[in-house]
């Protein structure tokens, strides 16, 4: 930890596991939310996280992308434990979050978020360096210290604060109030930093000053990053793995440099030939995939993106597709390239981006 | 200055950011912080300010009243009953048992707004605790509490204030409980829909996950940003709360004779309102002023609490 | 209209609120038939302030109109309320970035669509419906028969965003004005619209304006690309000149700062430092001055003229010949890169 932060008040995490031990294990996470069908109609669920495996390892960039409604902000909320989930097991460093080992405060102190919606996630009559302070102040840091704390913070993040650590909220552009919960975030010293879209909101310019930012303050504060975005040349560029999500479940998971330039899942490969091109003689001619995102109240059988599907087969109509590996650190959910899976294409390793 | 300026450019130059940071370093005032600027806001709002100035000068002659009154306002003079406004003695005239109505006024006052805005003060305390407790912890709590206030909303407030005074019986003390009883479900539903906004902020969530305790978030997180809008809406009610008030000392359930409260002089005035109509009509005038004042007064507050985004 | 006017024409337009924020400061815009300009921004630019002074859209009390806007030769800025309502909607239409906010909650869409043509045309309202569904057939909405009962909050965003696209087509407007139309959407229906857009226009001739903040989007729909920077135009010219042979700092400076362009993992974005400047209080000279790379004494002092760097390819600065070297020094890593 860097000594402009002053002394920690968290005791410092150890690493228990050591490195190679992932950080986070997310094992058959599962989160439906009940609605109401109607008037007296049958009550459905939305599976908006339906079955979420992976690892994030330490000091790496996951990425999680996919369209609106693919749980990818559920599953965030769930690891933080903001709203609690149906099934499955969340593991910290190789203990249980909300064990008697890792109590969900112990663990909160070490996880940290930062939220899309810059305004909504300060306190409107909070000063800047009062909601950085805040953390601190709850786990017992004098108030002195904590606002000491807030200042460095401040400063680290590219906001002087002899001008800004007094301002309330609406006195900051939206690319300051992100650094300003950015700074929030890293009050308490976290090792994990789980980033919702957190530059998604932001002019082009801006986005990429706090890009810059988040990897430098990565290096220097030891994080890792759980990066949730819809956008690929963003996740390409900050992301060491990426996972992909579909109607809440993973679909791919691997390096983002493997997944986003030779996509093995379709739905993958669809999504990176939607991004507009920036190339005025090779516009996009056809869309990749018909339609809206569908609704995960009533998922499809067998493999859910079979009706969007560009390689549909009659097997996948009524197998679901395991995540299998493809490599040792490439897997994929796709008959069509699962050997002996039934798929005709099952022997063709990749399809073209 | 120069030299300051100069020297925070750097730092200036990655503080990225779109719209509306002004581009000099010493061009940003220091924020008054919230509460400075509704006060500002206020302060330059004629109306707010002088519906406030009418409301502490009444408070102040209700306070006051004992000591500063022209005459006895208990003595009554059989003889001179119902002068008219402007008499030699008595310049706004005197009753229908010949008290000064003037010092009647002043002295009527003190319970008029006692018992019109201590209910309100209590409704404020108790609803806005049931609401934000519902608003905030959600699920069954909400149901059974919200549902519960909502029974209440079955009545129109008058017959309500005016079937419980009955059933508890006359006086002071239980037409304020009444009132209370009666203001307690509107605040805690405005409460309640205040805070289940509020709590939706990610603000919020971000506090929980610094580890603070649910106390700990709505006291530092929560009460600051609800309260503002509950007490806006509390001020408005202190009119209707004064009318209601007043409304049943008239109807014999409030004050007693023959203390002086507005509503009370109003209802034994009656009888001279064929004789002396201007002096009959002075306490309904005097309750006009005050709840109009409050109304005015809880207008300029709302708008000077919109926070800009 | 007369047939040899352009679409659009936009003279030296300047708008400021309140008497104090100059939102928009000069801008000179010529939307030629048929043809799609994009402008391209960052918030705070002017960019949407702009589109809707075509349609005298901004807020007619707080807001001061200078300049010059002529709709198919006819001028805007003298038009009656009379005449205003009837180039709304019949001569231009707008499509917005959040169709719930622009339909109305209360009405099924086909009620709308109807209600639209049947209040500039006199028709029957069987006509009216049977248009109705010819347009929602035309914007590929599947089973339009259906949809045209159901109301906005039944569809989903894509679906919302090509009904709203029928609603603007409705009465055969010329010029269609398009806000940030994909920027609520996920990727994958994006794309979707803006290729119905690019047809739609080709097909009906459309004349459209393209509000959008992303680059991308801008190259798959619009033919021509205008920059802005503090409520004025940067640089405009082709979409292909402007991408590839960009010649201010700032269009630059932009293409730089994206994610897709940058060398490699790991290295830095090269960003545009600052913020931009109040508008309230504008600096002297070139706007883009303070966070140029370029600047020079010249630039504080004296606001830059356009200067052709070829033609129909404009950019206000000084140092345009430099700028554009600057650029193509940094691409050539790129190219090595690659090959």
């Amino acid at each position: 930890m860097s000594m402009t932060i002053g002394s920690p008040t968290v005791p410092l995490a150890r690493d228990r596991g050591g490195p190679a031990q992932p950080l986070l294990t997310v094992d058959g996470l599962v989160k439906h939310f009940p609605v109401k069908k109607g008037f007296g109609g049958a009550k459905a669920v939305v599976r908006a996280v339906d079955g979420v495996d992976f690892a994030i390892l330490k000091g790496e960039t996951l990425g999680v992308v996919g369209e609106s409604g693919c749980g990818k902000s559920t599953t965030a909320r769930l690891i933080m434990g903001l709203i609690a989930h149906d099934q499955g097991n969340l593991l910290f460093d190789g203990e249980r979050i909300g064990s008697r080992a890792l109590p969900l405060r112990d663990f909160r102190a070490q996880a940290q978020m930062v939220f899309q919606d810059s305004y909504s996630s300060l306190n409107p009559r909070m000063t800047v360096e009062g909601s950085i302070a805040f953390g601190p102040r709850v786990h017992g840091v004098p108030k002195r210290q904590a606002i000491e704390r807030a200042r460095s913070l401040l400063a680290r993040v590219g906001l002087e604060p002899a001008r800004f650590a007094a301002r309330y909220p609406h006195e900051l552009s939206g690319g300051q109030r992100q650094r300003v919960n950015i700074a929030r975030a890293l009050a308490l010293e976290p090792r994990l930093v789980v980033l919702d879209e957190a530059v998604s909101a932001l002019d082009k310019s801006v986005e990429a000053q706090v890009l810059n930012l988040l990897m430098d303050l990565k290096q220097e504060f030891n994080l890792t990053y759980l990066f949730i975005s819809h956008d690929l040349n963003v996740v390409r560029f900050i992301c060491d793995r990426v996972a992909v999500m579909y109607l809440g479940q993973v679909v791919e998971i691997g390096p983002a440099d493997t997944v986003l330039a030779a996509p093995a899942h379709p739905y993958t490969a669809a999504l990176l030939s939607s991004m507009p091109s920036m190339d005025p003689d090779a516009r996009t001619q056809v869309a990749p995939l018909a339609g809206d995102p569908p609704n995960p109240i009533d998922p499809p059988a067998g493999c859910r993106f079979h009706p969007r599907c560009a390689l549909v087969e009659p097997v996948c109509r009524g197998t679901v597709p395991p995540l299998d590996a493809l490599d040792s650190i490439h897997r994929v959910a796709c008959l069509a390239r699962q050997p002996n899976s039934g798929h005709s294409l099952a022997q063709a390793r990749r399809v073209a981006a | 200055m120069a030299l300051a300026t100069q020297a925070a450019a750097p730092v200036l130059d990655i503080a990225g950011g779109a719209a509306p940071a002004p581009a000099a370093a010493d061009a940003f005032v220091p924020s008054r912080g919230f509460w400075g600027q509704v006060g500002h806001k206020l302060l330059r709002d004629p109306v707010a300010m002088v519906a406030a100035c009418i409301i502490l000068a009444i408070i102040a002659i209700a306070v006051l009243s004992p000591w500063i009154t022209p005459m006895d306002p208990y003595r009554g003079s059989m003889l001179r009953r119902l002068k008219p406004i402007g008499d030699a003695t008595y310049i706004l005239g005197s009753d229908e048992l010949g008290r000064d109505m003037l010092s009647r006024l002043m002295l009527g006052g003190r319970l008029s707004l006692f018992i019109g805005v201590t209910p309100v003060i209590l409704a404020f305390i108790i609803g806005s605790a049931i609401g934000i407790l519902a608003g905030y912890v959600g699920g069954w709590v909400n149901t059974v509490l919200m549902r519960t206030v909502d029974v209440f909303f079955a009545f129109p407030s008058v017959l309500l204030a005016i079937a419980l005074s009955g059933a508890l019986g006359a006086g002071i003390f239980n037409s304020i409980v009444s009132l209370t009883c009666v203001f307690v479900p509107q605040i805690a539903r405005v409460a309640e829909s205040v805070t289940t906004q509020i709590r939706a902020r990610d603000y919020v969530d971000a506090a929980r996950l610094s580890g603070a305790s649910t106390l700990t978030i709505l006291r530092v997180q929560v009460l600051g940003n609800v309260l503002g809008p509950i007490f806006v809406y509390a001020t408005s009610l202190i009119s209707v709360s004064m009318i209601l008030a007043s409304g049943l000392s008239f109807l014999g359930l409030g004050v007693k004779p023959p203390e002086p409260e507005w509503g009370l002089m109003l209802n034994t005035l009656r009888t001279a309102i064929y004789v002396n109509p201007m002096v009959a009509a002075l306490p309904g005038l005097a309750i006009f002023i005050v709840s109009i004042s409050f109304n005015l007064f809880s207008d300029g507050l709302r708008s000077a609490m919109e926070v800009k985004a | 209209m007369s047939a040899s006017e352009p679409a659009v024409a936009i003279r030296g337009l300047t708008v400021v609120f309140g008497g104090v924020v100059e939102a928009v400061d000069g801008v000179d815009l010529t939307l030629e038939r048929g043809q799609a300009v994009a402008l391209i921004g960052e918030s705070g630019s002017g960019k949407s302030v702009t589109l809707r002074a075509i349609m005298r859209l901004n807020p007619e009390r707080k807001t001061r109109i200078g300049g010059e806007i002529r709709v198919g030769g006819a001028d805007v800025m003298a038009m009656s309320p009379k005449a205003l309502r009837a180039l709304r909607g019949r001569a231009v239409a707008m499509i917005f970035q959040e169709p719930l906010l622009a339909l109305d909650p209360v009405y099924t869409v086909g009620q709308q669509i109807t209600e639209a043509i049947r209040q500039h045309e006199r028709i029957s309202a069987g006509a009216a419906r049977q248009r109705a569904l010819q347009l929602f057939e035309r914007v590929r909405i599947p089973s339009p028969e259906r949809r045209l009962d159901a109301y906005p909050h039944e569809m989903s965003g894509g679906m919302r965003q090509r009904a709203m696209i029928a609603l603007a087509l409705a009465c055969r407007p010329q010029v269609l004005l398009a806000d940030e139309p994909t920027t609520a959407l996920d990727a994958t229906v994006q794309i979707q619209i803006l290729l119905l857009l690019r047809e739609l226009q080709a097909e009906l001739g459309l004349s459209t304006i393209f509000v959008t903040h992303d680059l991308g989007a801008a190259v798959e729909v619009a033919d021509r690309i205008a920059v802005m920077y503090a409520g004025r135009i940067v640089e405009e010219g082709s979409a292909r000149d402007v991408v590839l042979n960009p010649h201010h700092p700032y269009t630059i400076g932009l293409l730089r700062s994206r994610a897709d362009g940058a060398l490699a993992k790991g290295t830095r974005l090269k960003t545009i430092p600052g913020s931009p400047p109040d508008l309230a209080n504008r600096p002297p000279g070139c706007p883009f001055a303070p966070r140029c790379f370029l600047a020079e004494e010249r630039c504080r002092i004296e606001a830059p003229a356009y200067v052709d760097v070829k033609p129909s390819h404009r950019a206000a600065c000084w140092r345009t010949d430099v700028a554009h070297a600057a650029f193509q020094a940094d691409k050539a890593p790129v190219l090595e890169g690659v090959s």
